[in-house]
């Protein structure tokens, strides 16, 4: 009993049709033409101009194509489906012209000894193998070191009262972690100044940018410590309670072990967010051009202030050492940044 | 039964209280002082700043705010002999400069939010959304370098294309004809520096919007643009508002990035594209190396006057996030 069956041949209707291809590539096309046609026969120049004559000319093209196709809402959906576009490109133009620059700009100033020496004998026009950033690097590390042990706990003690206790001051404490987050860095540079420096040790040192740069750090800590606190299943709190733990026990020995990894993260992003702070660094530190171990007295140099410095002097060997130094500066934060995701997508699983 | 029970020990019910325990107390009390600590700090702040500025604030009064003179005079033996301090030119820049950014800004990173939430694959998404939050992550002076040696040139070249087209409109103007370092290009390398902010912002909004609304929208024909128009923008207006906000008050604050592309020059600028301007946080920077101890307290009163902005500018975002952000509509 055999019988032929007509079974319905599988179709993808969504799927454009070479014709429709041939139409878009065809677009895509014009657009790079009338690009070249407009910057070469108007006054708009340069490598941006292409792009928006590119963009214009698409969204226009599509703009047509649609109405002439279908009908004018889809015309304007083609439309600003490239406006969109274009606007996504454009905040990735800058990122990857920032990128290049450092790194082609920033090798030149490299060299086999600049994480070993330091500025103290080198003058701006000495050639770029004399000298180096150690200086800067040990500066920056024991900066960030101190800053770390006044925000880390101050940080921490804040997301766990915004997530365990949630006392009446919750809303309150939320708002004044964002306003913080929005003081500017000059004003913490200022506030260090006015209350220790002028009052108390009447000297610059490393521990002064560290208390400043603590300022700037507890919000993004208290923040991000909090999200992550926040993603920890509220049944594991009731575990511990249920089993006769207190709540600081539970805090101590459930919540926060389970968070841990999340709150390195925290961590991590907020030496990346002061790492490169540059403002209360000019104020407070005295910016030393010799390696300096103690951060509690004399002349401290760090990253920002080496290449704020090197800028400065203006020479062009000095101009190359200031790139130089945005390159490590740059490297510095992309690892903390790639540290920061790996530990995080680590948490999600 | 009642006979049975006579014979058993009864244990006493235990006593039920909700009394934290001393530990808990101990514990509450250290995180809660943790939790206001930032209380603490921002109130230190105002405090000591108003403490070290207070000589100057109470000599200048209003005129601190409404005037634009800043002028030490030394005589020899270097006392001060006439001293002016009026904050208006700073603060007028101050605002100029930022309001450049956000206009700037704000079409871009909503456009891109959309382009995130709406348009990109989720690979490609996931690509995107770290390069932003990568370029969040860049520290302020790689952003003033690369503003005073990359974008100066093209944006200097702009600048010169507004100037002819639109020059009739007083704001652009230049005269004399000094293209390089103006508020318009400060302006541009603040806007790339809060783009980051503003997107992920208008991106977590977008991504809120309620998916039946979305879904009910298509099912009634509605093409992409037609939803983006009439579900998802309504929905994110008051995030997005409240983030434009937020990136208006980071870049009133930004020293380092408008020192080194803006040149700071004390005067009311209101041409933006020609080459004078400064904000307050530059100018604290830029006065405070050759500053005697009588002048360094007018800058710590600039400070407060600064804080004071960017607190009250957060305080706004902060009311409009929470206003619309939860209500939906």
């Amino acid at each position: 009993m055999s019988s032929t069956v007509e079974i319905a041949k599988p179709s993808k209707p969504w799927k454009p049709s070479i014709k429709e291809r041939i139409i878009d590539i065809t677009l895509l096309a014009g657009a790079v033409l009338t690009s070249y046609a407009v910057v070469g026969a108007t006054e708009l120049k340069g490598k941006l101009a292409y792009f928006f004559v590119f963009f214009a000319a698409l969204a226009i093209f599509n703009l047509i194509k649609g109405t002439a196709t279908r009908d004018l809402m889809i015309g304007k959906d083609q439309f600003f489906s490239a406006v969109m576009l274009l606007g996504m490109t454009l905040v990735l133009i800058p990122t990857a012209s920032i990128l290049f620059t450092v790194i082609d700009r920033g090798r030149k100033g490299l060299h086999s000894g600049l994480l070993t020496n330091d500025m103290s004998l080198a003058t701006p026009s000495d050639p770029i193998v004399n000298g180096g950033l150690a200086h800067a690097i040990v500066g920056t590390f024991l900066l960030v070191s101190v800053a770390l042990v006044f925000s880390l706990p101050i940080g921490i003690l804040t997301a766990l009262y915004l997530t365990e206790i949630r006392g009446r001051f919750t809303r309150p404490i939320r708002f004044l972690v964002q306003a913080m987050s929005g003081v500017p860095s000059i004003v913490a540079g200022l506030f260090i100044l006015s209350a220790i420096v002028y009052t108390v040790t009447k000297s610059y040192s490393g521990v002064m940018g560290s208390l400043a740069l603590t300022i700037l750090m507890i919000p993004t800590i208290a923040r991000t410590a909090e999200e992550v606190l926040n993603l920890i299943p509220n049944d594991l709190r009731e575990a511990g309670v249920a089993l006769g733990g207190t709540q600081w026990r539970t805090v101590a020995m459930v919540v926060v072990p389970a968070a841990r990894s999340g709150l390195i993260t925290a961590l991590i992003l907020g030496v990346a967010r002061i790492v490169g702070e540059t403002a209360p660094i000019l104020l407070l530190t005295g910016g030393g051009d010799a390696l300096n171990f103690n951060p509690g007295s004399g002349a401290m140099g760090s990253l920002p202030f080496y290449i704020w410095k090197s800028f400065l002097l203006g020479t062009e060997e000095s101009i190359t050492r200031g790139w130089a130094g945005l390159l490590v500066l740059l490297v510095l934060v992309l690892t903390l940044f790639i540290l920061a995701r790996v530990l995080g997508s680590r948490r999600m699983k | 039964m009642t006979d049975g029970r006579a014979n058993s020990v009864i244990p006493s019910p235990r006593e039920i209280t909700t009394e934290p325990r001393f530990s808990d107390k101990v514990f509450r009390g250290v995180v809660t002082a943790g939790g206001l600590s930032s209380l603490v700090i921002l109130g230190l702040i105002a405090v000591f700043l108003g403490y070290q500025g207070f000589e100057i604030l109470a000599r200048e009064g209003l005129s601190f705010l409404t005037t634009s003179e800043w002028t030490v005079e030394v005589d020899s033996y270097g006392t001060i002999t006439n001293s002016t301090f009026g904050l208006a030119a700073m603060l007028i820049g101050t605002v100029l400069c930022a309001l450049i950014a956000v206009l700037v800004a704000v079409p871009i990173s909503v456009a891109s939010a959309i382009f995130l939430t709406f348009y990109s694959p989720s690979g490609l998404k996931k690509f995107l959304v770290s390069v932003i939050d990568l370029m969040a992550a860049f520290p302020s002076i790689l952003f003033g370098f690369w503003g005073l040696f990359v974008l100066m040139p093209s944006a200097e070249y702009w600048a010169k294309l507004i100037n002819k087209y639109l020059g009739f409109i007083p704001i652009f103007e230049v005269e004399p004809r000094i293209f390089t370092r103006s508020p318009f290009i400060a302006g541009v390398v603040l806007a790339i520096m809060i783009i980051p902010i503003v997107t992920s912002i208008s991106r977590e909004v977008f991504s809120q919007t309620p998916l039946d609304r979305i879904q009910a929208a298509y099912a009634l024909g509605a093409t992409r643009w037609n939803v983006i128009r009439t579900v998802a923008i309504p929905y994110a207006r008051g995030g997005i508002v409240g983030g434009s906000m937020l990136g208006l008050g980071r870049a009133m604050g930004e020293t380092v990035a408008v020192y080194t592309v803006l040149n700071i020059v004390y005067q009311i600028n209101w041409q933006v594209l020609f080459g004078a301007g400064g904000n307050v946080a530059s100018l604290i920077l830029l006065k405070f190396g050759e500053a005697q101890p009588y002048e360094i307290k007018a800058l710590m009163a600039a400070g407060l006057v600064l804080f004071m902005l960017t607190l009250l500018v957060n305080f706004i975002a902060d009311q409009i996030i929470v206003r619309t952000g939860s209500k939906g509509r």
